[in-house]
């Protein structure tokens, strides 16, 4: 049946939003109307100028920034050139309550976090489908590359891989619940990013060849230790409490660190220590302990694993696991998803055995779990 | 206006005669200036608008040593400079409203230094808006400028949201400065004019050539100018003609209208205000989404201040009268043009009360779990 209510589009300045937005204001989306009344939202997150200049953070933003003044102006002109009311929502309170405290405060407890995650799961699809429910739109779009639509025979909105697998950002939509897939759109599922260039050149977007963001959006210049200093600094916290031990496997004390924020598992950089200790082997992290600040090493083959928890689990493709479940998990952004088994671990946990030991499994990081295309679910890694 | 885009072409300040008829629209509008500042011709100088007005006030009086009075409520076009003026070595004193948004002006009395001996060179400026443009509160420049004259300070007003709104003359002010914007005054946009006192020792912010007697260098925005004299013309018809009265019995009636809703009230009630605006307070209720929802039905209300993005930032006015941040952020400004009609009300309590009831439906107490 053609909808033809009004639809909010979050953009962001970068190609993928503005043209989401394009596909909807000029062709539809794809239920039989020939446009959507849009509406151009912009989530104004986090001040760029903020921690500038401080512990090595650069003076000036960098474009491509997602809240920065260029990549506002960006959106704004798509917006005018679309003909679309346009608007700047800020978000920056909730932002930095439910995504930058709890990226620095995971760091602090020896796990590494996907802040990508967390703002999909607190900021872009809840409060963004709160503000455009609020304004008259029942619907959100968002430049994702994934792939949603109601299966009639299990009664569930599912969630695919995307036509662009190089593009799949399904690892980071994992929490996304049966109302917010119910009320988003994703229009560029079925595209590959080439096809997307295509379709910006076509509807005349000045930004079509506008590179990709890959960074965090709020750690400017990509150093992430830099910012945690900074920020702590700022809130009058101090950051060396954390410092502790390095250990080897069997025990050994072979150094100190500086705070257990600058390791993540499978790190090899940075570590302070030689490699001489394992007969010229490099050593890796294989473990954090928060509780002792003590950081494990050791070599490359230690950090293999076959078994992970999870907790904070959401279930897309099913309403709960009951009993084992055979899937692909990916772990980390850029893992090759890699045979399991799912089992309901007890309480609010599942335990994913590997057919395979896996590389570094790190808690904070998402596990995600494939049934062929479909994404079944996923919960963070404990 | 139009004459001088494209026929009338001259620049004001040349000799010829294309210039000399430029010339004469600029002086036409000199003398409208005056008879609204009641003044002199030779005290209007034009600029490109309150901004430049309030800036050049601050920059161009002040000198390391001296003393600035202002208020929290101001501009942050006088905020700013103030700022700006701090790093400078000027000690500047911030002077907060009553929870009324009433400036008292015995506050600005205690603010004054004495001077610490006879012929102290130290200059005092008190700053102080004619009507705050969130609120639309009047504030008591009259007693001010008496505070002012007895210590012997200098005493610009801001004058951008007061002008064509409230009875206006500087002599009874007591002012030395005033600055004004076209565009507040449904004039052209980047235009505005400044009264300067005779004698007052102002250091021009622009300096080149030799325009408005050395007060403001740079060539005459003579259509812009044309306009805002028409503004000003058409703005003291206003307040003759009962048209501003006409505008306040309309504010009255959409503001009985709105606080109709529940958790509902009006911020700067009790206080003298601007006939065309009401600030008023929505309960449990994110106001920018309200804005934007009033927007997309065609009612344009403002929130707080825009920031560098152009999204909102709690208004730095209604903290400073008391309000917390979620209730400075559930705050939103109507404000009403000369043109309102009895429809224009009409349409407005239709939209705003469901779009209240809406947002309050859908995200019930969430601002209030905000710190």
């Amino acid at each position: 049946m053609p909808q033809n209510d009004t639809i909010a589009v979050a953009m962001s300045g970068g190609v993928d939003s503005s043209t989401a937005a394009a596909i909807l204001a000029r062709e539809g989306d794809g239920s039989g109307v020939s446009r959507n009344t849009v509406v151009g939202l912009t989530l104004q997150l986090w001040d760029q100028t903020r921690l500038a200049g401080k512990h090595g953070i650069p003076d000036t933003p960098k474009a491509g920034r997602c809240c920065s003044l260029d990549d506002v102006y960006d959106a704004r002109r798509v917006a005018e050139h679309l003909g679309i009311p346009y608007y700047v929502v800020n978000q920056e309170e909730r932002f930095e309550r439910d995504v930058v405290r709890p990226f620095v405060d995971e760091y602090l407890a020896g796990r590494t976090p996907i802040p990508c995650s967390l703002c999909n799961n607190h900021i872009k699809f809840d409060q963004l489908l709160k503000t455009a429910r609020s304004i008259g739109a029942e619907r959100i779009a968002t430049g994702h590359y994934a792939v949603n639509e109601f299966d009639k025979k299990r009664g569930r909105w599912i969630m695919k891989r995307p036509a662009d697998l190089a593009k799949d950002q399904t690892y980071f939509l994992f929490g996304l619940t049966q109302e917010q897939l119910a009320h988003t759109l994703f229009p560029l599922g079925h595209m590959t990013k080439p096809e997307v260039r295509g379709v910006a050149r076509k509807h005349g977007l000045m930004l079509a060849e506008k590179p990709d963001s890959q960074e965090i959006c709020f750690v400017p210049g990509g150093d992430y230790k830099q910012f945690i200093t900074a920020y702590l600094e700022e809130q009058g916290e101090a950051t060396s409490e954390s410092a502790g031990e390095l250990v080897a496997a069997n025990g050994e004390v072979i150094g100190r660190h500086a705070g257990i924020h600058n390791f993540t598992v499978g790190q090899r950089k940075g570590l302070g220590v030689a490699s001489r200790v394992q007969s010229g082997a490099p050593l890796y992290v294989l473990n954090i302990d928060p509780a002792s600040h003590r950081v494990t090493v050791g070599a490359d083959a230690e950090l293999a694993t076959r078994t992970l928890h999870a907790r904070q689990l959401n279930w897309i493709s099913i309403a709960e696991l009951t009993e084992p479940m055979r899937v692909r998990a990916k772990i980390r952004h850029r893992h090759e998803p890699a045979w399991a088994t799912l089992e309901p671990g007890g309480g609010d946990e599942i335990i994913a055995t590997f057919d395979e030991p896996q590389r570094a499994v790190t808690p904070g990081q998402a596990a995600v779990f494939y049934d062929g295309d479909e994404v079944v679910g996923g919960g963070w890694i404990v | 206006m139009r004459p001088y885009w494209m026929e009338e072409f001259g620049n004001a300040s040349s000799i010829h005669l294309q210039g000399q008829k430029a010339r004469t629209a600029v002086d036409h509008a000199r003398e409208t200036l005056a008879r609204f500042f009641h003044c002199r011709e030779a005290e209007v100088v034009f600029n490109s608008g309150g901004t430049e007005g309030d800036n050049t006030a601050i920059f161009g009086l002040l000198r390391p040593g001296d003393h600035f009075i202002t208020t929290s409520i101001e501009h942050s076009a006088v905020l700013r400079a103030a700022d700006r003026v701090a790093e400078r070595g000027v000690e500047v004193t911030f002077v907060a409203p009553s929870a009324n948004g009433l400036i008292d002006p015995e506050r600005i009395r205690q603010a004054m230094r004495p001077a610490t001996r006879l012929g102290d060179s130290r200059r005092t400026l008190v700053s102080v808006m004619l009507a705050n443009n969130e609120t639309g509160v009047v504030q008591p420049v009259e007693e001010i400028g008496s505070i002012a004259a007895e210590a012997k300070a200098f005493f610009h007003i801001d004058a951008v949201q007061g002008a064509g709104k409230v009875a206006f003359d500087v002599r009874r002010f007591g002012c030395h400065l005033c600055s004004i914007s076209a565009h507040k005054i449904h004039g052209p946009k980047g235009v505005g004019a400044m009264y300067v006192r005779r004698g007052t020792p102002l250091e021009p912010l622009i300096v080149g050539g030799s325009h408005e007697r050395r007060q403001r260098a740079g060539t005459e925005n003579v259509p812009g100018i044309v306009g805002l004299g028409k503004a000003v013309e058409l703005a003291m018809e206003s307040l003759e003609d009962g048209t501003m009265e006409r505008i306040a019995g309309l504010r009255d009636r959409l503001e009985a209208g709105i606080l109709a809703i529940s958790g509902t009230d009006v911020n700067g009630a009790g206080a003298p205000r601007a006939g065309n605006t009401t600030n008023i307070h929505f309960e449990h209720l994110e106001g920018e989404a309200l804005v934007i929802a009033l927007d997309l039905k065609g009612v344009a209300v403002s929130g707080g201040s825009a920031c560098h993005s152009g999204s909102t930032e709690p208004s730095h006015v209604l903290m400073a009268m008391g309000l917390d941040k979620n209730a400075a952020r559930a705050s939103l400004r109507f404000s009403l043009l000369k043109t309102a009609t009895d429809e224009d009300v009409d349409h407005v309590l239709r939209v705003v009360p469901e779009a209240v009831d809406r947002l309050r439906a859908l995200a019930p107490l969430e601002a209030s779990t905000l710190s």
